[in-house]
């Protein structure tokens, strides 16, 4: 078992800005104590904790300090085709015999477990990936438990979703998520594949899985029958085994694009019915009768949010030119007062990039937009010495031919680029090949509803950004993936309607 | 008093529908078609990688026109397409039946259906966006709502023995949701999907909105389905070819198509939602709502 620590060994302990002096705060770091990790977690199948089968591990370290938060199981195909297995048997001899009622009842004592043990799910969310205790206390926990109640009361009503459609489940559904909403992500995919009388095999990202092992314990919790949820830890290979599977009848994934290309491969010529939510290059507009230092907030939430970790970030900033010198003088402002450092740390804004890899595409990728000519800014800022750390960053002067304007960066670095009528607006932010997501800021609502009618993505954010809710569909155009999550389209994804 | 000969009447020549124009091939290619018996029919246009390639920038070109056309005004075009079908019926019925060697009653039965659908179709042009989309009850002060779009440029493989009831089936959800169209009718009765494209062409319907390439579909396919600015396919023209429709999949994911896989389809069933929701992008715009 893994002790908890004093926050005073933490290395990097206390948000760092460079308004030291302006405002001065005390570390008012969030307790570990709540937690109790265990050193090491086998594999969730058939509702239990087991040894994979070839045994192999990894380690989980804390972004923040590399240190080592537990041994995670290495699952390969065997514990894939165990999983698959488990779920198969659940799906037949329970979970599909049982009324929509009775599931929803699970889901709905899930979501109170959740509720309950939220503070623990913070915590450990905020260790495990970097991300700020604020945020994960604020909006991934509080999203996880909403998505699970909000779906419990679906999983009676599917016949009122779709009518005269007689809506079936699918069978076992096979799903890979990333790191950046560990959790969150994991309830987008369970919450709705349930309700709708699916069984699964959830694959969490090899850099975040303990939540989703705690999860696993909330399972346990709630008596939920064994099989139902599988959860199957380990990296890329597991995630393929996975899909490749050949006794699922479902892969739900959420990540980069370019592994979106190769499931859609994997699952071509299967009967295997695939939703994919993939990368994004969000253009946030700025017109100038926008409400400016509401915007400017807009824009750092677009952005900072989450390290930039966001596949729907509002990466590039779009801002009419006639304002663009305000709006750029104004977001330098606000950025020196964000304060990056510790995750657990209440005051902190912007926590630790996830992992070394990470770090260093960031790195390559704001490197270039140097040498291809766009001009870098930072606010001072120390960061600490351990962990995986990048500043906030913008880069202006930014043409639509540079990498960083069309290149998911996934991480705290904005793209600045000017443009002067609406229509060049509307062109410049569908001048790419993903199209999850997008902002526009103005004072007018006939313009607001133009833009949106316009502008090819899936979400659009009107004098807001990076807002979700269980019961809002979301989801990519174009290479960006297809289906939605959420809402009642989310359930689409879970059902079939044949006759047979 | 000389007699009268008997007047020679004047055959069509079959073309290829592109851009709302009717060229040959470019390639200058024909091949022959022939009735269920095995008589020859006509010499058909036989479309190439290139011509498909033209028939996706004339669907591109037309996307932005005929998306932001008012869902009633598609409406009204595909219903008039209806009426211009009716208007054809003779035609259609004796083409119907040289290409799939049906009864005549049994031909004018499908021609009679293909209509029938074109008018159910039209009518969900401005009925959809209230069945699928909706407002979005969100637990925060935020106006949230969802509409369907179109997903933008859709190549589809026609069914291969319905040559007009199966080719509409397929057409008409595609363009009602207001994405355009490059269709590869069916290799072996292709005569009547160049008919329809000039009752499309008659019936204001835009150019380019639905181009269709005659040939045999395996000239074609892969070039819809690998296409960068092509959005989604329809492979149910494969159906059978369990190797070559998934082969086209593959093919398909280099830019993240949607796909419609080969399916055993009933055309004289009523159709469900499918065939047009499969092609609809779904959009959530959120506001703040505040004073």
């Amino acid at each position: 078992m893994v002790s908890t620590r004093s926050t005073t060994s933490d290395p990097g302990s206390g948000p760092t800005s460079a308004s030291t002096g302006i405002f001065d705060y005390a570390p008012a770091p969030e307790s570990r104590s709540v937690l109790n990790l265990r050193s090491s977690y086998g594999l969730f199948i058939d509702g239990e904790f087991v040894d994979p089968v070839a045994g192999g591990s990894f380690k989980s370290i804390s972004p923040a300090s590399e240190e080592v938060l537990a041994e995670i199981a290495e699952g390969d195909a065997a514990d894939v085709d165990l999983a698959v297995q488990a779920a198969r048997r659940a799906y037949t001899r329970t979970w599909s015999r049982l009324s929509g009622r009775e599931r929803g009842k699970y889901l709905f004592r899930i979501a109170r477990i959740l509720q309950e043990r939220s503070r623990e799910l913070a915590v450990l969310e905020s260790l495990d990936n970097g991300k700020p205790i604020r945020e994960s206390r604020d909006v991934d926990i509080p999203q996880v438990a909403a998505n699970f109640f909000y779906y419990a009361g679906w999983a009676d009503k599917l016949d009122y979703a779709f009518p005269g459609k007689a809506p079936r489940p699918l069978g076992v559904a096979g799903q890979v998520i990333p790191w950046n909403f560990p959790l969150l992500m994991l309830s987008w995919k369970i919450a709705p594949a349930l309700a709708c009388g699916n069984t699964v095999v959830l694959k969490p990202a090899e850099t975040t899985p303990l939540t989703a092992l705690l999860f696993a314990e909330i399972c346990q919790q709630a008596d939920l029958p064994p099989g139902v949820v599988n959860i199957v830890t380990g990296a890329g290979e597991t995630g393929r085994a996975l899909v490749a599977h050949p006794d699922i009848d479902k892969v739900a994934f959420t990540g980069s694009t370019d592994v979106g290309r190769q499931i859609a491969k994997t699952v071509a010529g299967t009967r295997k019915k695939v939703t994919l939510e993939l990368g994004g290059k969000a253009a946030n507009i700025v017109f100038d009768d926008a409400p400016i230092d509401q915007a400017v907030e807009g824009i750092v939430d677009g952005i900072f949010f989450n390290q930039g970790h966001v596949c729907c970030a509002g990466s590039r900033l779009l801002v009419q030119e006639s304002i663009a010198e305000d709006v750029l003088a104004r977001l330098k402002r606000r950025m020196t007062t964000l304060r990056v450092g510790d995750p657990l740390d209440k005051n902190t804004d912007v926590g630790a990039i996830n992992s070394a890899e990470q770090l260093a595409k960031i790195r390559e990728l704001s490197d270039v937009g140097e040498q291809e000519g766009a001009g870098r800014w930072s606010p001072p800022c120390d960061l600490p010495s351990n962990g995986f750390w990048f500043p906030p960053t913008i880069f202006t002067g930014v043409t639509q031919a540079h990498r960083i304007a069309r290149e998911e960066i996934f991480g705290p670095v904005l793209s600045v680029l000017t443009f002067r009528t609406p229509a060049e607006a509307v062109e410049k932010a569908n001048n790419t090949p993903f199209g999850l997501s997008a902002g526009v800021w103005t004072d007018k609502g006939s313009r607001s509803l133009w833009m949106a009618d316009k502008l090819r993505a899936g979400v659009v954010w009107a004098n807001t950004f990076n807002k979700f809710d269980p019961a809002s569909p979301f989801g990519g155009y174009k290479e960006s993936g297809y289906g939605r999550e959420g809402g009642r389209h989310g359930l689409e994804g879970y059902l079939r309607w044949d006759a047979s | 008093m000389g007699r009268i000969m008997s007047r020679l009447d004047v055959r069509k020549t079959y073309k290829l529908a592109i851009g709302g124009a009717f060229p040959r091939s470019e390639s200058g290619r024909t091949y022959v078609v022939e009735d269920a018996q095995g008589r020859f029919l006509a010499n058909a246009a036989s479309a190439t990688r290139k011509d498909a390639r033209d028939a996706v920038v004339a669907a591109r070109k037309a996307f932005g026109g005929w998306s932001s056309r008012t869902a009633y005004n598609r409406g009204q075009i595909l219903y008039r397409a209806a009426e211009v079908l009716e208007g054809r019926r003779a035609q259609f019925v004796e083409e119907v039946q040289g290409s799939e060697g049906l009864s005549r009653k049994n031909a004018e039965a499908t021609v009679d259906a293909a209509t029938d659908r074109l008018v159910w179709y039209a009518g969900w042009a401005d009925k959809l966006a209230q069945v699928v989309g909706g407002t979005n009850p969100v637990s925060a002060p935020y106006f949230d709502f969802s509409i369907p779009e179109p997903t933008g440029i859709v190549g589809v493989l026609a069914p291969q023995e319905s040559s007009l009831l199966g080719l509409v089936s397929v057409v008409a959800p595609v363009i009602v949701t207001g994405n355009t169209v490059v269709v590869a009718a069916s290799t072996a009765r292709p005569l009547p999907s160049i008919t329809f494209a000039e009752v499309l062409a008659t019936s204001d319907l835009p150019g380019g909105v639905v181009n269709v390439l005659t040939g045999p579909q395996a000239d074609t396919a892969p070039t819809l389905a690998s296409h960068m600015d092509v959005n989604a396919i329809d492979l149910t023209g494969t159906l059978g070819n369990d190797d070559v429709g998934k082969e086209l999949e593959i093919a398909a994911a280099d830019n993240l198509k949607r796909v419609r896989r080969a399916q055993d389809e009933d055309w004289n069933a009523d159709p469900a939602l499918d065939r047009m929701t499969w092609v609809l992008e779904t959009k959530t715009v959120w506001h703040p709502i505040g004073i």
